[in-house]
């Protein structure tokens, strides 16, 4: 019994994100078009989300390079660290690490600021103000996190491989140039456009998934820690579906 | 120029009884099993206020949520300003809506904006052509009406319950509406701050002769602020009488509510 009931409300809730999923696809293209509150909006995902993506970004390259390299010695391959860790982060940590730290910081924010915006009645008097909410809030946020991730995911590629570099330096000498020689030489664009399309869609299913749990907060302010909370749970569960679908259909193409 | 609360509020609109407003015929509203507005008649004439009186959810901001268009009738039909809500696209309502203010009853002010910012908002989004000169002597003008011009730099978490009423009701009257819909105006105010709101309300209905519709089971605010009071029982406009008649109701159940 309960579990058909927890099948049946997961089943209500894939619907529900559907239905929502299909009105941003007939909204986006629509005029109005809410350019000032879009670009406001990469503003704040993107800019500044901009010091923490850094930041992670950068001590995940240090750490990872100091961690391989024992190994790498041990195999007598010390120099292919830059290029093996190149082909890490471009290919998987940086986009998913990016991603999920982005779910935390924005996804929560979305949730709980539409949340907060609808149990206070702001969506409705924007709708009584001549606005259409859904255009005004969910699609410029659904597309700024669209658009700015994957410009997160380029910056914190490099910061991580600049993280990297410092960390062969830590035991070692590798000059700056002979470093990232050693990375790009080895990346490929296999390597490169997945890894990059992927961003997209994280970004996507972060603002999707974050303005839906806002949207349809209830239960007052209970409701909007909890439309925060589940913003950041599912699309981090979603961020590592797309990935391994990302990743299936990548291979199959080849 | 500042609007001085009268020491008492005088009900002096001109009332035209030609001129309908507001005309709500045979609503009905259902939420699954729950029939909230069944068969509710209400007509608001051009300068008249009426107060909407009944229990808790009793169906009071359901009723004012479909006039606004912001929840859809299952039945009957709804008249603002002489146009059928149930025909108007999405563009002839936002213009309709621009003649209609909505005070919510959390006040709904943008918590990312200032309090410029939010009076300037409906505005903007309703294209209102206008010099940002007139812009900011619209704002200012509304701010003058509710005592509050020295508040327009600062942000809404700065602001007292009782000061964020007032700047809502100075996002209402910006665009000069015509009707003005109320939502519990005085819930959750001190006695003090809610006689000081419904004075301004009245005050407000007098200098630009709006229409007002209020809700409320504020006895207070029903007995200053309407013309007429409606009763909302079981999903129905019970009566719609002066308050003075409705002391002398027959009907007990109207009754229960001004022997409190």
């Amino acid at each position: 019994m309960g579990n058909n009931s927890t099948f049946s409300l997961f089943l209500e809730e894939t619907g529900r994100i559907t239905v929502f999923f299909a009105r941003f696809m007939s909204h986006w293209f629509r005029p109005r078009y809410e350019f000032a509150e879009f670009l406001r909006q990469c503003y704040i995902v993107g800019y500044r989300s901009l010091p923490l993506v850094g930041l992670t970004g950068f001590i995940m390259g240090l750490v990872l390079t100091m961690q391989l390299r024992p190994s790498m010695v041990d195999y007598g391959v010390e120099s292919q660290i830059p290029a093996i860790v190149g082909i890490a982060i471009v290919r998987e940590i940086g986009p998913i690490l990016t991603a999920l730290i982005f779910a935390g910081k924005i996804g929560s924010s979305i949730g709980a600021e539409l949340g907060s915006m609808k149990v206070t009645e702001q969506i409705d008097a924007m709708e009584v103000s001549g606005t259409n909410p859904f255009k005004y809030l969910v699609v410029t946020r659904v597309m700024a996190t669209t658009f700015m991730l994957p410009v997160l995911v380029i910056m914190s590629d490099f910061i991580s491989l600049y993280g990297s570099y410092l960390g062969v330096n830590i035991k070692g000498i590798t000059s700056f140039n002979l470093f990232w020689n050693q990375v790009f030489d080895n990346l490929v664009f296999s390597d490169v456009f997945p890894a990059f399309i992927k961003t997209f869609l994280f970004g996507f299913t972060v603002g999707i998934i974050g303005c839906f749990k806002g949207y349809h907060s209830n239960k007052g302010t209970e409701g909007v820690g909890s439309s925060a909370n589940s913003s950041v749970v599912v699309s981090s569960v979603l961020i590592f579906i797309i990935d391994l679908l990302v990743v299936q259909v990548t291979d199959l193409i080849g | 120029m500042m609007i001085t609360p009268a020491p008492h509020p005088v009900k002096t609109a001109e009332i035209n009884p030609t001129a309908d407003v507001v005309t709500v015929s045979h609503l009905f509203k259902s939420f699954g099993a729950n029939h909230v507005l069944a068969d509710f008649n209400l007509i608001l004439h051009k300068g008249e206020s009426i107060v909407v009186l009944g229990k808790s959810g009793s169906g009071k901001s359901v009723l004012i949520k479909c006039i606004i268009g912001l929840l859809k009738p299952d039945g009957g039909e709804i008249r603002v300003l002489d146009q059928d809500i149930a025909e108007l696209n999405d563009i002839e309502m936002d213009a309709l809506r621009a003649k209609i203010g909505f005070l919510f009853q959390s006040n709904a002010l943008y918590d990312s904006m200032s309090v410029r910012d939010n009076l300037e908002f409906p505005l903007r989004r309703h294209w209102i052509q206008v010099t940002p000169g007139e812009v900011d002597l619209m704002v200012m003008e509304a701010l003058d009406d509710v005592g509050l011009k020295h508040t327009v730099d600062m942000m809404p978490v700065e602001l007292s319950g009782g000061m964020r009423k007032r700047i809502a009701l100075a996002r209402t009257l910006i665009l000069k509406p015509e009707v003005i819909l109320y939502d519990e105006p005085t819930t959750g105010l001190d006695p003090i701050t809610s006689k000081e709101i419904i004075e301004l309300m009245v005050e407000i209905q007098r200098k630009y002769n709006t229409s007002s519709l209020i809700i409320s089971h504020d006895m207070n605010c029903v007995r200053l602020a309407g013309d007429k009071v409606a009763v909302l029982l079981n999903g129905r406009c019970r009566a719609c009488e002066t308050y003075e008649e409705l002391q002398k109701s027959k009907d007990p159940e109207v009754l229960q509510f001004f022997q409190i």
